[in-house]
């Protein structure tokens, strides 16, 4: 199973080819929207990029509950081990 | 015993025109009814202005100046013509067609004229039907037109399309070639998310009331289709022509949000040298008639050259999709 910090780090390298934001920036509480500049259309490749590499889905719904890098880690792993 | 009809071996497109209506809208003139910014539109949807037709840019009118220009570019006599394909979705009468007006007008009366519902898959459904019909007999010469007012159509109060479409039109003479010019068409549809780009009411509905029904997008769900389903369309496209991303010259991918052309690149993973249609920042997303419109303006800019290798695909409401590697006039 990936730890938290191997999530992360995957997170951070698809954050960092969809929107160019340097992958040391896209830390567990760093807000998408805020402080990464990832507006919702990138936040839709983020998402799809997400699904594809960590084998996961993640409904749409479920897509705006995912304010921080926090927030998506957490839910790639409650969804990898469930 | 049935005679067979019999046609060329390969086909292509001969020559290609368009038409570009007058007027130039930029964004701010989109600001005076929607709650929006200049910076929120570029940076969404790459649009800096588009163009909206004048009451004489009819879609006759742009339809006829592009076929024109088609056919001019072919050095085909429009006598020649057998069949007008009109793909749109803003001729605003059930019938006729409007291909048979143009075939009268462009001077081809009495060739085989019909329009075709495809959305902005419009143009390459035209041109993969255009290919079959040249290669299977039933016309030597297609004359295949993607023409919008989507201006009529579009509900200017409306944040999440008001911006996006406009007007314009685009044509492609299809004819025998010793060469195979369009590669095998990749195409489908998905009638499940039919509701996801459409008309808001049926003539049915808005009938004796002065509702005039029209288009609504969700957008996100079209973007998050158009951004990874077209990307593997588009690859599809490419393999069954036999052709590799290194050899492609350009990609001319439907103009429907300048985010879903990077997105697609992206994903496609394109080589450095395949340029890019970026024809959406002057001109709006013109459903069926954005891909001719593209390959024009790159022609014009000395971007794109005859012979050239081109990756197209259109997609759109439907949600309905076409892809195909051809080669440029
Ligand atoms: C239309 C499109 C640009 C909208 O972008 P989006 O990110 O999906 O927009 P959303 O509806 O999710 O809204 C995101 C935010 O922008 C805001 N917004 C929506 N429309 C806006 C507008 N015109 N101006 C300013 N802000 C707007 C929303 O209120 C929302 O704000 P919030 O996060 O504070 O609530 C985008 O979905 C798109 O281009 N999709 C593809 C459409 C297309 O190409 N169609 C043609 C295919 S043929």
């Amino acid at each position: 199973m990936a730890s938290t910090e191997e999530i992360r780090s995957n997170l951070a390298e698809i954050v960092n080819e969809i929107a160019g934001i340097p992958v040391e920036d896209v830390q567990l509480d760093k807000s998408f929207t805020d402080d990464l500049d990832v507006d919702s259309l990138s936040m839709v490749e983020v998402v799809v990029a997400a699904e594809e590499k960590f084998d996961v889905k993640i409904p749409d719904d479920e897509v705006k509950n995912l304010k921080t890098v926090g927030d998506a880690v957490a839910f790639i792993e409650r969804a990898q081990n469930g | 015993m049935i005679t067979a009809s019999t046609g060329s071996q390969y086909a292509g497109i001969l020559g290609i025109g368009s038409y570009r209506p007058r007027r130039a809208v930029p964004n701010s003139e989109i600001l005076e009814q929607i709650d929006s910014s200049d910076e929120w539109i570029q940076t969404r949807s790459g649009i800096k202005e588009r163009r909206w037709a004048s009451e004489d840019e009819t879609v006759l009118m742009m339809s006829v100046n592009a076929a024109k220009e088609a056919l001019q570019d072919s050095g085909i006599d429009p006598s020649e013509i057998g069949c007008v394909i009109v793909a749109t979705v803003t001729h605003l009468y059930q019938t006729p067609a409007i291909a048979t007006r143009i075939a009268v007008e462009v001077g081809a009366p009495t060739a085989a004229a019909f329009d075709i519902s495809a959305a902005c898959a419009g143009f390459c459904y035209g041109v993969a039907m255009a290919n079959d019909l040249v290669r299977g007999g039933s016309a030597k010469y297609v004359l295949a037109i993607g023409v919008e007012r989507l201006s009529d159509i579009t509900d200017r109060t409306d944040r999440g399309t008001a911006f996006i479409f406009a007007d314009g039109a685009g044509a492609a003479i299809v004819g025998p070639t010793d060469e195979p010019g369009i590669g095998p068409v990749v195409w489908g549809s998905d009638g499940t998310q039919h509701q996801v780009i459409s008309q808001k009411e049926s003539w049915q509905e808005v009938h004796g009331n002065h509702n005039w029904p029209h288009l609504t997008m969700d957008g996100n769900p079209v973007f998050r289709w158009a951004s990874f389903e077209m990307a593997k369309a588009a690859q599809k496209a490419l393999d069954v022509a036999g052709v590799k991303a290194e050899q492609l010259d350009l990609f001319v991918p439907h103009q429907a949000n300048m985010r879903i052309t990077d997105a697609m690149r992206r994903t496609l993973k394109l080589p450095e040298h395949v340029k890019v249609a970026r024809d959406i920042e002057r001109q709006g997303n013109t459903s069926a008639a954005s891909i001719p419109l593209a390959i024009t303006a790159m022609r014009e800019a000395g971007e794109a050259k005859s012979g050239d290798l081109a990756l197209i695909i259109g997609f759109g409401a439907g949600l309905v999709y076409a892809a195909q590697v051809i080669r440029l006039p």
